[in-house]
């Protein structure tokens, strides 16, 4: 009686657990389906709206660039100079060991390049803008206002996220170069000071080590990293309940979406151009 | 199926709205005449902000129609919509202007979106509009810098921008003193006279209500008890209305079935 009971509990439990991985399974599909329904209806009001009378007000993602990349400049410089220091100092650590010393460039120029350069400027535009987007759209949402755009005829998407996401679309790529270069003059920096390198001969043996790919693939990585950004950003706010304190948590499942979705396109990706050309 | 009147501008029947599981609002059927005045009556949770919401589209019925112009709202897209809506305006309760564009921005946006008008012509409409709401001269102000009753008012003349045939007010009154109050009722009663557009107004406010109704309409529990004019309304002998009117405050000693029935949780369906 009783051990049947228990095999009864157990069996409600697997039973239990098989559902909930099945509800958690398609809540992520659904939540990454309302993702990008948001981009590709930004999409349709940036790219095709305009051609069927629908004009985008290209003003509006100015004032977004300005926010989301040109203020952010300071910050993403500052973090990324520090961490191309540091990564010169502890690949430094290693090759020092070897002899190799020389090769303190090269670590930093490839590590910065390919990785840290747009993930990073992905980590502070998240803090930044991505926040700002679920609180700027979550609280137009508890005031009403996403609601009096519609009442007047306009699509709270063309006006809100579209402008979002094609700032966001061209500032990303320019923040990861900006931060890839203040990455290499931290690197600089200690080549400079600690391994016998002049700044020209350190940047010469930057160049040397590194290929086009290096540039391009941490390229694609930072568009796509703006595209998680600003949907999951955007998607927050709009689901925004009612209450000032909704606002704060649309905030923060938006920084922590964020993040772990951005590490996993990243993971994906550098997993995808490993397998396109293994080199 | 009722019969729509011809001269109906706004038609409901047998409306149902539905949060998820919960319904709402449980078949109502009314309608607003061309140019009058229509009160929607009720208390806090009765169903009228969900009816309200759903007659101006931001709630999609889940059976029943809404004859706006002509058209069953309920049955057309987004876009199609957005056509009518042109032809609406919305007061929110909150005001819901846009805050981080002036008081006049706010009045231009759906001229700007909506119409090929020059900028000059856009200025000189923002502060007609403005005029008559008594903002005159406030175009540059930020929504923030203004008091409760002057961002309602901001708000109205925004909803005018477009010149609407409807006009939808969710409770005008609501957080403002009596002065201010009396204000907005004032300016209600003006449009009213120089434009005859017709108007819904949510409220729980009794004396706003008598003061601008043409007709009104009171709505308990998501079901329409009593409709008609305001002289019907004050001999009213429905105990609910009666009750809202002589504002009697619910009774503290529920049926004991009922009791019963909230501790043990056991809800049974009311719909029907």
């Amino acid at each position: 009686m009783d051990g049947k009971h228990t095999t009864l509990k157990a069996g409600a439990k697997v039973a239990a657990f098989t559902g909930l991985v099945g509800f958690w399974t398609i809540s992520g599909f659904a939540y990454i389906g309302d993702l990008a329904n948001l981009a590709g209806r930004s999409a349709y009001f940036t790219f095709i709206g305009p051609f069927q009378g629908r004009p985008f007000r290209i003003t509006r993602a100015f004032s977004q660039a300005m926010a989301i990349g040109v203020e952010a400049i300071p910050i993403v410089s500052l973090i990324t100079f520090f961490v191309g220091l540091i990564m010169a100092l502890q690949s430094a650590y290693q090759l020092r060991q070897l002899g190799a010393m020389q090769l303190v460039a090269a670590a930093v120029a490839i590590s910065i390049l390919r990785e840290l350069g747009p993930l990073l400027t992905a980590i502070v535009v998240i803090g930044r803008s991505g926040s700002a987007f679920a609180a700027e759209i979550g609280t137009k949402k508890v005031t009403e206002e996403v609601d009096a755009l519609r009442t007047m005829a306009f699509d709270p998407v063309a006006f809100l996220v579209a402008p979002k996401f094609l700032a966001m679309l061209v500032m990303m790529p320019c923040l990861a170069v900006w931060a890839d270069f203040m990455g290499i003059v931290g690197g600089c920096v200690f080549g400079v000071a600690a391994a016998n390198f002049t700044i020209g001969s350190y940047f010469q043996a930057t160049q040397d080590s590194i290929v086009n790919r290096d540039i391009y693939t941490g390229l694609i990585k930072s568009v796509l990293f703006g595209l998680v950004i600003t949907a999951v950003g955007c998607k927050e706010g709009f689901s925004t309940g009612a209450g000032a304190e909704e606002v704060g948590r649309s905030t923060t499942a938006a920084v922590v979406t964020s993040i772990a979705l951005v590490i996993c396109v990243d993971l994906v990706f550098t997993t995808l151009f490993y397998i396109i050309n293994p080199t | 199926m009722a019969e729509r009147s011809e001269d109906a501008a706004i038609s409901v029947i047998n409306l149902r709205v539905s949060y998820g599981e919960r319904e709402i609002l449980h078949g109502i059927t009314f309608d607003v005449l061309r140019g009058e005045t229509m009160v929607i009556l009720g208390g806090s949770g009765s169903g009228k902000s969900t009816l309200l919401r759903t007659l101006v589209g931001l709630e999609k019925p889940s059976s029943g129609e809404v004859w706006i112009q002509g058209v069953n709202t309920a049955k057309i897209s987004e876009r199609e919509m957005d056509a009518i809506r042109k032809k609406m305006g919305m007061s929110f309760q909150g005001s819901a202007l846009f805050g981080s564009l002036t008081v006049g921005e706010n009045v231009a946006l759906p001229l700007r979106e909506h119409t090929d008008l020059e900028d000059s012509t856009i200025e000189i409409m923002v502060r007609i509009k403005l005029g008559q709401v008594g903002l005159a001269n406030f175009e540059d102000f930020m929504p923030s810098e203004l008091s409760g009753g002057m961002k309602k008012r901001a708000a109205v003349a925004r909803a005018l921008a477009m010149d609407p045939e409807i006009l939808f007010f969710d409770e005008p009154s609501a957080g403002l003193d009596p002065i201010i109050a009396a204000g907005l009722d004032e300016l209600i009663l003006n449009l009213k006279k120089a434009y005859s557009i017709t108007m819904v107004v949510v409220t729980h406010e009794l004396a706003s209500a008598f003061l601008i109704a043409d007709r009104m309409v009171y709505v308990d529990r998501g079901n329409i008890v009593a409709l008609g004019t305001k002289e019907e309304f004050r001999s009213s002998t429905h105990p609910r209305v009666r009750q809202f009117l002589d504002r009697v405050p619910e009774p503290e000693v529920v049926q004991e079935l009922d009791y019963l029935q909230m501790l043990t949780g056991d809800h049974t369906s009311k719909r029907g």
